[in-house]
């Protein structure tokens, strides 16, 4: 295989974990930046829309940095999906298959299942549930909790920090409450 | 650095040039240049490549981590954090300084039940939506740009809560 099917092919755990990781001492290096995404969503609000509450006033100019990164991730996904697209279908376990057709889903091609993130979708019960209200849990919780996967779960306990652990923690106890308990029932919606 | 008339010295930001020592000197104000914030343009670029090649931004990962189906999303998470442990490690243990010799400081974070409450919430909105904020910004480049409503409903969302902030417990 030479190398350009070889990345094009999905990237192990052992190759992608280790390269995310090696983003905390990058951008400690770069600027002692702190590594982490959902704090980009605060400075969105900061720039927009501060409408003189106290949480979004500071200087938000000051983590421009962060702006950079997210427009990055975005930039990064596109030349990623148009240049280095893994040509074959993606490998789904089996069970997760067969859990995910007993609640209606039954098309899995693709990275995301059509039948919730389709643009036709947008307007549908189907997006109100899945991109309003997952996304708002998502925005609202993330900065609630002060961080992130990246930044509670990866650069906290890359630091050791206690708090990052109980976030993390009740990161998995609500995904695990979301896969099993709120998904079926929010199917049953739509 | 300007001396003036009474031979005191008043800091002045100097013009910004990479490798300049007199950079590195703390004026708190400083911002960074167009130029130097590209470099943070480059290694999320780089990052969002990631994302996208290992598949931690498909819906279908997040749904098999949460049912215990696969080792995938475990082992990303699991590995990023020894490196990103040991990285941190050795930075300290050798004293290692930024691209502009200053000391390498970590804010510690500080402990509130905000971590409880928004982590769970947060938990239940990645498990509908597949993603955690920055995996948001990859599925958006990478063409769904449904998600595009994602995530102004996460802005929406952070916006609430900053609102709400000081009636939520903490």
């Amino acid at each position: 295989m030479n190398i350009i099917e070889l990345i094009r092919q999905p990237w192990p755990w052992y190759v992608a974990g280790p390269l995310i990781g090696l983003t905390v001492p990058t951008l400690l290096l770069l600027g002692n930046k702190s590594f982490g995404v959902s704090s980009s969503l605060r400075h969105i609000c900061a720039a927009c829309m501060p409408a003189n509450i106290s949480f979004f006033n500071y200087n938000w100019k000051k983590e421009g940095w962060n702006l950079m990164f997210v427009l990055g991730i975005l930039v990064g996904g596109f030349l990623a999906t148009q240049f280095m697209a893994n040509p074959n279908e993606i490998v789904i376990a089996q069970d997760t298959q067969n859990d995910l057709a007993a609640l209606g889903i039954t098309n899995f091609a693709g990275l995301m299942p059509v039948e919730l993130f389709s643009v036709e979708n947008i307007f549908s019960m189907k997006g109100l549930i899945f991109l309003v209200f997952g996304g708002f849990l998502v925005g609202f919780g993330t900065r609630y909790a002060g961080g992130c996967t990246s930044g509670h779960a990866i650069m906290g306990l890359s630091n050791l920090q206690i708090p990052s652990l109980i976030a993390t923690i009740c990161f998995m106890i609500g995904g695990f409450a979301g896969t099993h308990l709120l998904l079926p029932w929010l199917m049953s919606f739509v | 650095m300007k001396v003036n008339t009474d031979n005191s010295a008043t800091l002045v930001a100097p013009p910004l040039k990479e490798g300049d020592e007199f950079v590195a000197q703390p004026l708190k104000e400083k911002q960074e240049s167009i130029f130097s914030l590209a470099k943070y343009l480059v290694v999320g670029t780089l990052f969002g490549i990631i994302f996208i090649k290992a598949e931690i931004i498909s819906w279908f990962r997040i749904q098999e981590m949460f049912r215990l189906d696969s080792f995938h999303m475990y082992g990303v998470i699991g590995s990023a954090i020894a490196v990103g442990a040991i990285s941190i490690f050795i930075i300290k243990r050798f004293n290692i300084k930024t691209l502009t010799g200053e000391q390498v400081k970590i804010a510690p974070k500080v402990f509130n039940q905000g971590q409880i409450y928004g982590g769970l919430t947060f938990g239940l909105g990645w498990a509908l939506t597949g993603a955690c904020p920055g995996p948001l910004f990859a599925q958006i480049g990478s063409g769904f740009l449904a998600v595009i409503v994602t995530l102004f409903s996460a802005i929406a969302g952070t916006w609430v809560y900053g609102a709400l902030r000081t009636k939520l417990p903490h």
